[in-house]
């Protein structure tokens, strides 16, 4: 599980400078914008330069240079990574449809009052912090190999399968965290307002709480769905052949490491533009939640 | 009178921890009539309004509507709240649904009529209250009048027979108070039955059959609103309004 503990975490800045300016660059509006966006873009040069010499200049370099940049490698390579990794976006977007409604329902056992639903409560809370608390490549490959060496009958083998699978339970258990945070976020008049009109609790939470809650953690959910996207490399473990699998393929066969910087690259190519509109509805519905603070 | 008051409230006991916000309230509601509910911010006119929708459990004491006692064991709350309206003094309408939405949602859901039938309805109503060109806003664009005047209509979707009022013009701005003034005015013309906690003496005075002023959880003092506002028995009611009328509210 990486980078999905920040979830929702706004870009720092000032949060009353309206949205003409680039955050990103710090700059203003008008000339002084055009002054600060110079100096970012100067001094960013200047930096990354540097440390580019650095390392270009490095003893070893041409020796890494070739072992994980090789230019010709990586053009073999490229088009059945590509391929494998078509293998990825399926692992991810079937787990996604299965993650989001079933995280929905842990996330509403576990706000059931009463106490005839203690065990659902208590079955939301152990699943959410067992699933949290053990390695997502431990539960891939305690499913992947120890569920078909059951040898129940009918039970699947394709490690495709448990895959899955185990990426739907690590991340429905982190999901439905968000889901819950949502569900409380929304104020509780908005529940006793819907039954005041005669809804059952069920129906004030499907009608009137559940979809507020939905959109206020669009963002986060889509942060959780950038690891996710990434993870999809875990099951390799078991033996899909993921793109993951496939630069390790192509590395035994070339002696070289430039697929797995292939791989790293089409990770880059998906995941940044999910996060740059993440970090875009993040930044718009905290506009709004200014606007209409005032 | 053979007939049952609308509303009967009698022993009613209710503690916020070890806050006692309600010390035996004992209260009857005819037909038709309208009570307004009188004091000092934390007398506990809120908190008797909520208890009588059942929205906090009582700890002791009973709630009869139209004869019924609704706090009875085994009594199905959410049907007894669907013929009691109450509206807040935060409108609390749902800001995700369009306002023929918020109407509409109780009626469908509720008491399952179909959808055509009940925008038909609810469209009579935001017609009658002078919302109907705001049929397809949020409530987020509507002003804070407009917004306490869909509130009572999304409450008179459900043809409650009885309208609690929870401080409904305390959040809106002076200008707009008087709109949703005249709707409760209308709604008592014909012929609503009530149960008002206000601020607004002289709405109170005005609008009701009857005034209780509330002082630390138990109904002091109630009358007409005459003899109450006119010649109050209590030194403590005498008091409270006499800082009202120094605050320049009545």
């Amino acid at each position: 599980m990486s980078g999905d503990l920040a979830q929702g975490v706004p870009p720092l800045g000032d949060p009353l400078r309206g949205d003409r300016s680039s955050r990103l660059l710090g700059g203003g509006s008008g000339r002084s914008a055009l002054r600060t966006n110079l100096i970012a873009l100067g001094s960013a040069v200047v930096v990354f330069g540097a440390l580019g010499l650095v390392i270009v200049n490095a003893p070893n370099w041409p020796a890494v240079q070739q072992a994980f940049f090789d230019g010709q490698v990586l053009a073999d390579s490229l088009p059945e990574l590509a391929q494998a990794f078509v293998v990825n976006i399926q692992l991810f977007l079937i787990a996604e449809l299965l993650i989001l409604p079933l995280a929905l329902v842990v996330a509403v056992l576990r706000l059931l009052p009463g106490p005839a639903f203690f065990p659902a409560r208590l079955f939301a809370v152990v699943y959410a912090d067992l699933f949290r608390a053990v390695p997502g490549i431990l539960v891939i490959a305690l499913l992947g190999f120890g569920m078909p060496a059951l040898g129940i009958p009918g039970i699947p083998s394709d490690p495709f399968i448990w895959g899955v699978i185990a990426l739907v339970l690590l991340y429905s258990a982190y999901v439905s965290e968000v889901y819950r945070a949502g569900i409380q976020s929304v104020h509780p008049s908005q529940e006793a307002a819907a039954r005041s009109l005669g809804l059952s609790r069920l129906q004030a939470l499907r009608y009137v709480v559940i979809p507020q809650a939905v959109r206020r953690v669009i963002p986060p959910l889509l942060n959780d769905f950038i690891g996710l996207q990434k993870d999809t490399a875990l099951v390799s473990v078991i033996g899909v052949v993921e793109v993951f699998r496939q630069a390790q393929i192509d590395e035994a066969a070339t002696f070289n490491f430039t697929p797995y910087v292939g791989a790293a690259l089409i990770f880059v190519v998906i995941t940044v533009p999910l996060a740059r509109f993440t970090d875009w509805l993040v930044a718009r519905d905290r506009r709004r939640q200014l606007a209409t603070a005032t | 009178m053979s007939q049952p008051p609308a509303l009967r409230v009698e022993g009613l006991h209710k503690s916020f921890g070890r806050l006692e916000v309600l010390r035996g309230i004992d209260l009857a509601v005819a037909d038709h009539e309208v009570v307004c509910l009188i004091g000092a911010s934390g007398s506990g006119k809120s908190t008797l309004l909520r208890c009588i929708d059942l929205l906090e459990p009582l700890d002791a004491g009973r709630v009869v509507v139209e004869g019924t006692e609704i706090t009875a064991i085994g009594v199905r709350v959410d049907e007894v709240r669907r013929r009691i309206g109450i509206v807040f003094q935060a409108f609390n309408l749902f800001p995700h649904m369009r306002v023929l939405d918020n109407v509409t949602l109780a009626p469908r859901k509720v008491l399952r009529v179909r959808a055509p039938e009940a925008e038909r309805r609810a469209m009579e109503l935001l017609e009658r209250f002078g919302l109907a060109d705001k049929a397809r806003e949020f409530p987020d664009r509507l002003s804070g009048g407009q917004q306490q005047r869909v509130a009572i209509v999304r409450a008179l979707a459900m043809q409650p027979q009885l309208m609690l009022l929870d401080e409904i013009t305390s959040a809106l701005d002076p200008e707009l108070v008087a709109e949703v003034l005249n709707v409760i005015r209308e709604l008592a013309a014909a012929g609503m039955t009530m149960v008002i906690a206000t601020h607004e003496m002289g709405f109170a005075r005005d609008i009701a059959n009857r005034v209780c002023f509330l002082d630390g959880g138990r109904i002091l003092e109630e009358g007409p609103p005459e003899q109450l506002f006119g010649a109050p028995r209590e030194e403590r009611t005498r008091q409270f309004l006499q800082r009202i009328v120094e605050a320049g509210r009545l």
